[in-house]
């Protein structure tokens, strides 16, 4: 045991005097936070609204003139038919459709039912996902005054249909916290443990360890104490950030959402582990969980794909990527305030995962040289 | 600098210091053309640093001096364009042929494409090498790997060539077959600058320098320097010089 | 009583073959030479024998203890220095000396006794990270490293490659007493000159061992005569000496020529007077004992000759 906490304090003092590497650790989540939250945040401005509809049609002039006159909308064409709007998002002359069914006033009044289609462009999904919630926003503000003004205060709904072009499932706004928790624990706990181990078997240090009687697996367990330190900082500084700064609260349980990050994590650091079994030099290290797992990680934690406008290939290869449970697990606990019910599947496969990947890379790691 | 002068390194005065710490501390020394000059010193003597800069890699902090006729302080890139660098840790490239290694240095110091040909050809029959040429450098024996390397950093016909450490680790029939090589090239007129741990390769130089603690503590040929320590051989005039050393890097 | 005993160890990396063969019996308390140039397999032997690889074949005996089936019981009974320095630079010299002391369940304190003459040279530095440290001193560190858990047999692979002349005198003076102690040595290097400090030495080419004995019994088995010879013009005179009748072999030593001739057919007035008819009038010989070098080159010759 004595070796075992020696050994954790060499890795503490490896880190601490490694100033440059720690600074960007630490300083990572925060401004990959910032950053995806200030690309959001600049893009909605100018946004260009084609509306499609019958101008004559009172409630439909109200509306489209009331999102004209929003400083972030403007109004800049008017279309006959919704099977021109592909066509504008292709050429990139509109970021929103507005679509109102035909006889809008007319069935409003009949029925108290009326229905508006919102089309936002899904190429940038974050984008169109802001855009397409502002636009909804404004048609809501306009229906409590319609069935305000309405004689007989009959209750009325304009059903907004929204619907993303090239992306057609909605998804929850702030998309890019659960990625970049995802993305940040992913890199710290395997990226960093395989590139410490394989560290050691460049300078040779791993000799003189694997020649000492210390059993192999207090070495490796060492090895990832002080990233799970770590990981455990930069998940509470994103979670202060993401509360703070971008406004996206905890909505389910604190306690649930760390037990699952603890399992990503313990995830990720097998992975990690497997790697520098793997590799014989540091760079090979980085290439493998720059190229095996960051990419991968980038395009299926949602920060700039969604997963559901890809080929179903690549899907059905999104499902092995851990991150990609965490990050379901992160969304429906953070912003949907689930409880432990809604993720038992995503939990179980992640766990899974951990225990496969810890199991084969315990398993892999050599008493000796190759 | 008179470039027809008898010398082919002058050099006068030479500091370098990193903050407080004075690596190289005032030395003065020169070479003459077509000698062989052993540049030795125990480990963090300062060795290094000086040589540094005597390539061109480097600038003095104080001093002057030419290295094959250009200035030290001044004309770094013709110094590198003129002199020839070969050390045991780098000087091929394992994953290219022998023929490509040419090629690519052949490249690096400017020769057009003829002359590269024509270097080529001569270069493979000189050192009996036509039947590998398109072998894997690394895949040669490591007393083919220095022969090459040394023609290699003797391509573009440089006066001086500058070798650090070249014999390390070689048996024993290797290591002297490659200083004939050395007598070869200096016997042409070039001039060899050498560094080495081996007390028994001083004894080949025509004259040697001993660093010790950034300075230069004994210069002489080896016979004249075993004479002024009574020693028997330059491993004793080595240890009796460098023993004086205080500092540790 | 042997400390280490291999027999027929043979390793290969895929077609290229870094251990042929190989046998070898050190026994306790001497100090083992393996000596050979780079790439003749040492290093390859040595992470056999430290257990840190199998062998393909062939089996071996460290301590009385199996190198495949113990190999855990060997490891808490030697100590090993690799080539290439393998401290971690960016601890201080305390911080890795405990480290290590703590790996085997030992502490700096109770095996100060052991490493105190080495240490106390460090100890001045003790706070200095081991990166920061010369050569010589790097070198001390990880010696005091490999002995801190008071090991019975110290493996210590080309420990002075790279360190000067006058380190390298010091760094065998404190094998000679760490000898003194009990411990068996098994050291490698490529130089020849520090053969004769070992008491019995292997000698290694290619994967194979091309002869082994004590440093006497293997200059007695020098099969030729040798002379040492001297001119002005040195180099010149090397030609001129290849080309006599009756010369086997002739290399620059140092400040003169070793010439290995063929007693039956020549002798050392013969050879100086053809090189004063070559135009070498201030040549002279002198007859002498072959170093450990000179039977290196004789065997390795032999040897290739006979693959």
């Amino acid at each position: 045991m004595k070796e075992f906490v020696a050994s954790i304090r060499k890795e503490f003092l490896h880190i601490f005097r490694d100033k440059r590497t720690i600074l960007i650790v630490m300083i990572m989540p925060v401004v990959q936070i910032i950053l995806f939250g200030f690309a959001i945040s600049t893009e909605v401005n100018e946004v260009r609204v084609a509306v499609c509809g019958d101008l004559s049609d009172p409630q439909v002039d109200k509306i489209v003139d009331r999102i004209s006159h929003n400083k972030y909308l403007t109004v800049n064409m008017m279309i006959s038919d919704p099977e021109e709007i592909e066509g504008l998002f292709r050429r990139n002359m509109a970021d929103v459709a507005v679509c109102f069914e035909r006889n809008f006033d007319k069935e409003l009044r009949s029925s108290g039912k009326a229905t508006v289609h919102i089309t936002g462009d899904g190429s940038d999904p974050n984008t169109a996902r802001i855009i397409t919630g502002y636009v909804t926003g404004v048609i809501q503000e306009i229906q409590t005054e319609i069935t305000a003004s309405l004689t007989g205060g009959q209750q009325v709904s304009m059903s907004p249909v929204v619907q993303l072009m090239y992306n057609p499932a909605m998804k929850s706004s702030y998309n890019f916290v659960p990625g970049v928790m995802g993305l940040i624990l992913m890199l710290i706990c395997s990226m960093m443990t395989a590139v410490s181990i394989v560290k050691e078997k460049e300078t040779g240090t791993l000799e003189l360890l694997l020649v000492s009687p210390v059993r192999p697996q207090w070495i490796i367990l060492s090895k990832m104490m002080p990233y799970l330190a770590l990981s455990a900082v930069n998940f509470a500084s994103i979670l202060l950030l993401s509360h703070f700064v971008m406004e996206v609260p905890v909505n389910g349980s604190l306690l649930l959402l760390s037990a699952v990050a603890l399992v990503f994590v313990v995830a990720s650091l097998a992975i990690g582990l497997l790697i520098s079994v793997i590799s014989s030099t540091q760079k090979v290290a980085l290439m493998i969980s720059g190229m095996g797992l960051t990419m991968p990680t980038m395009i299926f934690s949602g920060i700039i794909f969604p997963c559901e406008s890809m080929p179903e290939i690549l899907q059905w290869f999104s499902d092995i990527i851990p991150a990609k449970w965490f990050i379901i697990m992160v969304k429906k606990i953070m912003i949907q305030g689930d409880g432990l019910g809604s993720i038992v599947k995503e939990l179980s496969i992640l766990t899974g995962m951990a225990a496969v990947f810890l199991a084969v890379s315990i398993k892999s790691f050599r008493t000796r040289l190759k | 600098m008179d470039n027809t002068g008898l010398n082919a390194m002058e050099i006068r005065n030479l500091t370098k210091r990193f903050g407080r710490f004075t690596a190289v501390d005032n030395i003065s020394f020169h070479v003459r053309k077509g000698e062989i000059f052993g540049f030795l010193g125990a480990n963090g003597a300062g060795k290094t640093t000086a040589m540094r800069i005597l390539c061109g890699l480097s600038r003095p902090t104080e001093g002057e001096g030419t290295v094959a006729g250009f200035d030290i302080n001044r004309e770094q890139e013709k110094i590198k364009k003129h002199i020839g660098y070969m050390s045991q840790k780098f000087s091929l490239y394992p994953d290219l042929t022998v023929k490509e290694n040419i090629r690519l240095f052949g490249g690096i110091y400017g020769l057009g494409d003829r002359k590269i040909k024509e270097k080529t050809v001569e270069m493979l029959d000189m050192l009996d090498m036509k039947d590998v040429r398109d072998t894997l450098a690394g895949c040669l024996p490591l007393g083919w790997k220095q022969k090459l390397s040394f023609s290699i950093a003797l391509v573009h016909e440089p006066q001086i060539i500058f070798l650090d450490e070249p014999t390390g680790g070689v048996d024993p029939e290797t290591r002297r077959r490659f200083w004939e090589m050395i007598y070869e090239a200096s016997m042409k007129g070039i001039t060899v600058f050498v560094t080495t741990h081996y007390m028994d390769e001083a004894e080949y130089c025509d004259r040697v320098s001993i660093m010790v603690d950034g300075r230069i503590a004994a210069m002489d040929t080896p016979g004249r320097l075993k004479e002024k320590y009574g020693a028997a051989d330059m491993d004793e005039v080595f240890r009796i010089v460098a023993g004086r050393a205080k500092r540790e890097e | 009583m042997y400390s280490i005993e291999i027999d027929n160890i043979s390793k290969s990396y895929g077609k290229t073959a870094a251990v042929r063969d190989i046998s070898l019996k050190v026994e306790t308390g001497e100090i083992f030479g393996l000596i050979g140039p780079d790439g003749a397999g040492k290093t390859t032997l040595f992470r056999i024998m430290t257990t840190l690889m199998m062998p393909d074949s062939g089996k071996g005996r460290i301590c009385g203890l199996d190198m495949v089936k113990d190999y855990f019981m060997i490891r808490k009974k030697i100590g090993y220095m690799p080539g290439k320095f393998s401290l971690y630079q960016d601890l201080s010299v305390k911080e890795n000396l405990e480290f290590f002391a703590t790996l085997f369940g030992t502490t700096v304190e109770d095996s100060y006794q052991t490493i105190k003459e080495i240490y106390s040279q460090i100890e001045p530095f003790r706070d200095r990270r081991a990166g920061k440290l010369s050569g010589g001193m790097k070198q001390k560190l990880a010696l005091c490293c490999a002995l801190v858990h008071k090991p019975s047999v110290l493996f210590l692979d080309e420990p002075t490659t790279g360190v000067d002349a006058v380190s390298r005198k010091e760094f065998w003076n404190m094998l000679g007493r760490i000898r003194e102690s009990g411990v068996t040595v098994f050291v490698s290097t490529p130089y020849m000159d520090e053969a004769a400090l070992c008491d019995r030495l292997a000698l290694i080419k290619e994967g194979s061992i091309i002869g082994t004995g004590t440093p006497s019994s293997l200059v007695k088995a020098y099969p030729h005569r040798m002379l040492s010879v001297k001119a002005g013009r040195m180099y010149p005179l090397l030609k001129k000496l290849r080309e006599t009748p009756g010369v086997i072999s002739c290399f620059s030593f140092g400040d003169s020529h070793h010439v290995a001739y063929d007693a039956t057919r020549t002798d050392s007035r013969s050879i100086v007077e053809e090189a004063v008819r070559a135009g070498f009038p201030d040549c002279t010989a002198k007859e002498i004992t072959p170093g450990i070098e000179d039977c290196f080159m004789q065997l390795s010759r032999k040897w290739t000759t006979q693959d």
